[in-house]
């Protein structure tokens, strides 16, 4: 009986061997020397997977990208990318324990990985005990500066508040008062602590704030207390997250709360992936703000969503956490090839400084190991798109938000070893 | 008098949604004590119906009927729920009668599996199998008496189960090569638009009511009338209270407790089938809509006091009305000028996280000292 289970098990992990490396990259092989194999760490079943599933797509083809174009070259060899994908299975322990099974037993020298500020939370332990590296591609709201998590997405100052001076001074309900809605979680509060110290700062009022439990799509009171706090129209922030925006706006129409009576609101979750969920009839005349948005008229940016609706269909979309995704393998190469080693810490120094062409425009990865990046506000449009409205110039990233009281006059910086992750400016 | 009229409505327009939801609840867990737990993936599937309803509705052929498609569709989930429902109690409740925690484990596997389904199943094929287990199930009852009698009933049964396979694959295929958006299995959530003249506004007395909103509240309404009738005035309703009641003293008189428990199943489970059109107007259809009702459904037929109707119903109507005042700080506004600590409290307990807190602190308070709740079961159990 004992010799059969163990058979049995050895069976097993055989069988698992397999299939991780028959997840391995497409690509042409053959002309590689040698081959790399990194981590992809998203939750393909669970609440979450609607979302992260899109990102494994982009890592996969930037990686398939980067393998037809002869792979990366290391200290004179060829290396062809090859990739164990993970499920965190939108559970949050899952997400360190998967990363803990990447770096021991599979070995990988990166981790591209996590969506949601939970996951990543619980993977930070894992990366700066075992001092290996996770890029990490969402917009989130900061307060946070690992040496051993490199961040693509954006911070507050590159997406909120621009979008919040915007709203202030230029949209069509400039001048007028705020009213905050956010699920209730950390990332919604903490972007709205920012946004109510920039509303003063601005001169303006923020005349309410609400907070939905998350899963629950009984909106009727926050509605009331909207119609009683902005009688005559005004400003809403929205940092809802997924299903939740769908009642809100849904039941905020028929509440009249609309652009043409007054209302604008303001997203911060809403891309393209979701305004197709929720319905543009929906959202028509609303905003959105992000550092890249389908309609970008550029080359490149009109390649990326080319290459991607070619490998994975036409009617798929391309949005920003995809480009953030897009951009991190890109950046990981070069750093690779500029260090000539996989070693992290090698890669970790080289990373700082590289540049690169994003759809979005150009990025350059800053010493507090955000990017710098461009923002950009749209209005949705009856497509599903956005019309973009502004551009600012590239924003550089304050992975300590100098609105927020808590980490006001604070900055991070892994190139100074006397200044590191937090240190007063 | 605006104000009032304004709170009353959005409590009533809260409460209508948990009482349509905890309906189906009240009735089988209120009359035959089974917890369900898949009661909320019941919902799910009375929503997806509409869903699927919606999209069919805009084929060339129905399109003149568009409008209407949110009746029909009610309708639709009822029958949809109810049959999910029936083969639910025959093939795994009925075995469990009697044991509460292993029907609640039970039920539980089942709203994970059918969570899944829908997720990895392409809706149309989905459809397909529902017309199948409609035909199925109900196919054989319609046959004469003399077949049923007949020693040979068996066969007759095993070809109609066949011939009902065979219409579910074709109508399966039939929808997912007309509507393309059903032929793929997605976890993506999906979105059911209301017709338009069921969009906007409404004014009553100087006030705006949403007409989704009114609408909750009109199937809300109906459906508490027809299933009290139902009780209340029919044969089987009647069959259905003598066997809650006391289940073998109605065996002995002749009452087919097994049919009873169906009939029971099924139309508790056909009104979540209901509700599920409800909510899908309010948000998004996905396979964890029902799992975000489930508590609130529970708490609200605790409260009313199990197997009581109206309990439910005034529980409901109350949990509404206590969500509007708290959350929306309604009661700052009807007195302005209060002393400061107690509007600072109010203030604190106004949004919409902490109204929740505040509720399920209430009722929890309010169980303390009636244990069963707003309306007990009157009468000597035979439990008891």
């Amino acid at each position: 009986m004992r010799i059969s289970r163990r058979i049995l098990a050895g069976l097993a992990t055989a069988s698992l061997a397999v299939t991780a490396t028959s997840c391995g990259g497409g690509g042409t092989s053959g002309s590689f020397d040698d081959t790399v194999t990194v981590g992809i760490l998203h939750s393909l079943s669970g609440t979450m997977a609607i979302s992260e599933s899109t990102l494994v797509d982009t890592e996969k083809m930037a990686i398939e990208e980067i393998n037809a174009a002869g792979g990366v070259t290391v200290g004179g060899k060829s290396y062809k990318i090859e990739y164990i994908v993970e499920d965190g299975a939108s559970d949050w322990p899952t997400f360190a324990e998967k990363s803990k099974k990447l770096i021991d037993q599979d070995g990988v020298p990166v981790v591209f990985g996590g969506w949601t500020s939970a996951s990543r939370k619980a993977m930070l332990p894992v990366y700066e005990s075992k001092d290996a590296f996770l890029y990490y591609p969402i917009q989130y709201e900061a307060q946070e500066c690992s040496n051993n998590i490199f961040y693509t997405g954006a911070t507050p100052n590159q997406q909120s508040e621009p979008a919040t001076d915007f709203m202030y001074k230029r949209s069509p309900a400039a001048g007028g008062d705020f009213f905050l809605v956010g699920s209730d979680y950390v990332f919604p509060r903490t972007s709205n602590t920012i946004t109510k110290a920039q509303v003063k700062q601005l001169g303006g009022k923020v005349v309410g704030e609400d907070y939905l439990p998350l899963g629950n799509t009984e909106v009727a009171p926050i509605i009331s207390k909207i119609k009683k706090a902005l009688p005559e129209g005004g400003i809403i922030i929205n940092t809802l997250n997924g299903d939740q925006n769908v009642a809100f706006f849904k039941q905020i129409q028929d509440a009249g709360i609309t652009p043409s009576s007054g209302y604008y609101v303001m997203n911060y979750s809403i891309a393209e992936e979701e305004i197709s969920t929720i319905g543009p009839e929906f959202l028509e005349g609303h905003y959105g703000a992000w550092n890249y948005m389908m309609s970008i008229d550029t080359p490149a940016s009109k390649k990326f969503a080319a290459n991607f609706k070619k490998r994975w269909g036409a009617d798929r979309v391309v949005a920003d956490p995809q480009e953030s995704a897009y951009n991190m393998v890109y950046l990981w190469k070069q750093a690779v090839e500029d260090a000539g080693t996989f070693d992290d810490n090698a890669v970790r120094e080289a990373l700082v400084g590289q540049k690169f062409d994003a759809p979005q425009g150009p990025v350059e990865v800053m010493p507090n190991h955000h990017l710098s990046q461009t923002v950009r506000i749209g209005e949705i449009n009856a497509e599903g798109g956005f019309t973009i409205l502004e551009e600012t110039g590239v924003v550089l990233p304050q992975a300590w938000n100098q609105k927020h009281p808590s980490s006001k006059g604070f900055a991070c910086d892994w190139t100074d070893p006397s200044k590191g992750e937090k240190y007063k400016l | 008098m605006e104000l009032l009229l304004d709170s009353l409505f959005n409590g009533v327009a809260i409460g209508s949604v948990l009482l349509v939801a905890a309906l189906g609840l009240a009735i089988v867990f209120g009359l035959m004590g089974v917890i369900n737990l898949a009661h909320g993936e019941l919902m799910m599937l009375g929503a997806y119906t509409t869903y699927v309803t919606q999209l069919i509705f805009k084929l060339p052929i129905l399109k003149p009927f568009y409008n209407s498609y949110i009746i029909v569709s009610i309708f639709l989930a009822f029958i949809v729920s109810g049959v999910v429902g029936i083969l639910l109690e025959k093939t795994i409740i009925r075995k469990l009668y009697g044991s509460p925690l292993e029907t609640l484990l039970a039920t539980w596997g089942v709203s994970l599996i059918l969570q899944q389904f829908v997720r990895s199943v392409p809706l149309a094929y989905g459809t397909g199998l529902v017309i199948s287990l409609l035909i199925g199930l109900f196919l054989p009852t319609t046959f004469p008496s003399k077949i049923k009698e007949s020693i040979n009933f068996k066969y007759f049964k095993f070809s109609s189960w066949i011939f009902a396979a065979l219409t579910g694959v074709l109508t399966g295929s039939v929808i997912s090569s007309s509507v393309s958006k059903l032929s793929r299995a997605s976890a993506r959530n999906v979105d059911v638009t209301a017709p338009s003249w069921m969009r906007g506004q409404v004014e009553i007395i100087g006030t705006a009511f949403p007409k989704t909103r009114l609408m909750i509240i009109v199937i809300t309404l109906i459906s508490v009338i027809a299933i009290t009738l139902f009780l209340n005035q029919s044969a089987w309703g009647m069959r259905i209270r003598a066997v809650t009641q006391n289940r073998q003293m109605s065996d002995c008189l002749g009452i087919s407790t097994e049919k009873v428990d169906i009939i029971t199943f099924g139309i508790g489970s056909g009104l979540a089938g209901v509700a599920g059109v409800a909510v899908s107007l309010l948000g998004s259809v996905g396979p964890n809509v029902g799992g975000n009702y489930i508590v609130g459904c529970f708490m609200v037929v605790v409260l009313g006091g199990v197997g009581n109707l109206l309990g439910t119903v005034l529980a409901s109507f109350g949990i509404g009305i206590m969500t509007d005042l708290i959350g929306a700080g309604r009661l700052l506004s009807i007195w302005p000028d209060m002393p400061l600590p107690l509007s600072n409290t109010i203030n604190f307990f106004a949004t919409t996280s902490m109204a929740r807190v505040m509720i399920f602190a209430l009722i929890v308070i309010f169980l303390q000292f009636k244990p069963t709740g707003l309306f007990p079961q009157k009468g000597r159990m035979v439990e008891n």
